[in-house]
């Protein structure tokens, strides 16, 4: 009897819909379904902090400094957002990755929901794995390297270069995801893309951490902003082709 | 429920579908049938909105595609070969997920319904990628039906199941297209296929080149029809 009423019409189309609340219902449930995955697999987030952890060292060994050496901000700065873009286009790669082999990106671009909702959620959940792992590797990176990177402006950094590079790489990690070659592709396709994102990060980080005025790192954190909005706007608009056959 | 006119499909410079014809009636169960290569999924993909039409007109509950798009979707239920799942995720996580995309109403009482109407209902909590292929397969039935659509869409939904999970998963399709919904289904298996479907479109190099109603054929004669239908489209190809 409950087989058959589950299989009965009923009026969901009657059901009023506000265009707001579904887009963000969407939205949640993304990111919702991005995490929760994720606190069970923890294989995107254990695949950046090992390769973030690793490259730290790396660069502890191969650059050899002495401890003065080591402490300079644009060698901190420099080595820092090497980790971020680098662990990040991991996260990125395998978060999309996750969606096509089981076809589930399908499954998403098939609900009736306004598709930027599906990236605002993708975006957000990346960026939630991102700093994750920026939480955990900015502590070490501060023992190993005896710097203090717990200053509010270095943060605030670090937070707008996140949400810019994942920004733009959401979007491109969809298009990549097409491609056979995907695990190649999308760092081809990012750097080049994301290069002001990491220029103005690696300057303003240097700049909180040499203490310059904040006159001076004011051009960088406004670079920063405006290519986050840039980015966002973007991916915004185009989505929707991206993801279309 | 759905109409196509002078569809046409190209992926560069190679033509998949050229200008074709189809419609399908309130409630019909129709069976694509094809060989492969025939153009069965990329026809399927856009009527699913998911590709879209280099050229010609496609409607689907009088709303047209691409243009709107969401009107159509609200509508359908799609299964294809891929369960389009999370394995990360339980039976009831991956259908509470779709059901807040689709904005279902009552949804837990609506999981509960659905996961009871495939047979998984003890088997709610359990991660879908410990699930066999036959499972996922009538999870994503449940998944495809949990916003209760006008229209289904099958893309050869027994690839790579065995007998029985066949056999249970025919037992879900007939009672989804005996509850008034119109399905069209892509299918190698042409047995298969005419146990279940009211109409039988055989689709062969990028058009409809034959249908015949279940009624106007015996089972035994589809094969040879299936077969004549595909030579001719064939030879009309070869022509000059």
């Amino acid at each position: 009897m409950k087989r058959e009423s589950a299989l009965m019409t009923r009026d969901t189309q009657n059901t009023v819909r506000n265009p707001l609340l579904s887009f963000l219902r969407a939205l949640s449930a993304v990111v919702w379904k991005d995490l929760s995955a994720e606190m069970r697999s923890r294989e995107l987030l254990s695949a950046m902090l090992v390769f973030a952890l690793l490259v730290i060292l790396i660069f502890n060994f191969a650059l050899d400094l002495d401890p003065k050496t080591r402490q300079e901000s644009t060698i901190t700065a420099g080595v820092l957002w090497v980790i971020f873009t680098f662990a990040g286009t991991l996260g990125l790669n395998r978060s999309m990755a996750v969606e096509k082999d089981r076809g589930c990106i399908d499954g998403l671009l098939l609900a009736p929901v306004d598709r930027s909702a599906i990236y605002f959620g993708k975006t957000i959940a990346n960026l939630v794995f991102m700093l994750i792992v920026e939480i955990i590797v900015l502590p070490i990176y501060s023992l190993l390297y005896n710097v203090n990177l717990f200053q509010p402006g270095l943060l605030l950094v670090t937070l707008l270069g996140s949400v810019g590079y994942v920004a733009v790489g959401t979007l491109l990690a969809t298009m990549a995801v097409q491609a056979r070659t995907r695990d190649v592709l999308l760092p081809i396709l990012l750097f080049p893309v994301v290069l002001p994102i990491v220029l103005g990060a690696v300057k303003a980080s240097g700049g909180f951490l040499d203490g310059i005025e904040m006159a001076e790192i004011r051009p960088w954190l406004n670079l920063l902003v405006v290519y986050d909005i840039i980015f966002i706007a973007i991916a915004f608009m185009v989505f929707d082709f991206v993801v279309e056959e | 429920m759905i109409e196509v006119r002078r569809l046409i499909k190209r992926f560069g410079l190679k033509t998949v579908l050229r200008g074709l014809d189809f419609r399908v009636e309130r409630g019909e169960f129709v069976a694509l049938l094809g060989p492969n290569g025939a153009g069965k999924t990329t026809f399927l993909r856009i009527l699913a909105s998911l590709s879209r039409p280099s050229l010609g007109e496609v409607r689907i509950a009088g709303f047209r595609l691409p243009g709107q798009a969401a009107a159509v979707r609200r509508r359908l239920g799609v299964v294809s070969h891929l369960p389009l799942l999370y394995g990360d995720l339980t039976a009831e996580e991956n259908l509470r997920f779709y059901g807040r995309m689709y904005s279902v109403p009552d949804l837990d009482g609506r999981v509960t319904e659905v996961l009871e109407m495939v047979g998984l209902a003890s088997r709610r909590r359990d991660l879908v990628r410990t699930f066999s292929r036959g499972m996922q397969q009538r999870l994503a039935i449940g998944r495809a039906v949990l916003h209760d659509p006008d229209v289904m869409l099958f893309d050869e939904p027994h690839t790579g199941l065995d007998q029985d999970a066949s056999a249970m998963l025919d037992t879900v399709l007939s009672e989804v297209a005996a509850r008034g919904r119109t399905v069209v289904m892509t299918s190698h298996d042409l047995a298969r296929a005419a146990d279940l479907a009211s109409r039988f479109d055989i689709l062969s190099r990028g058009v409809i080149a034959a249908s015949v109603q279940r009624a106007d054929i015996a089972a035994n004669d589809l094969l040879a029809f299936y077969r004549q239908a595909t030579q001719e489209a064939w030879s009309v190809k070869r022509e000059p």
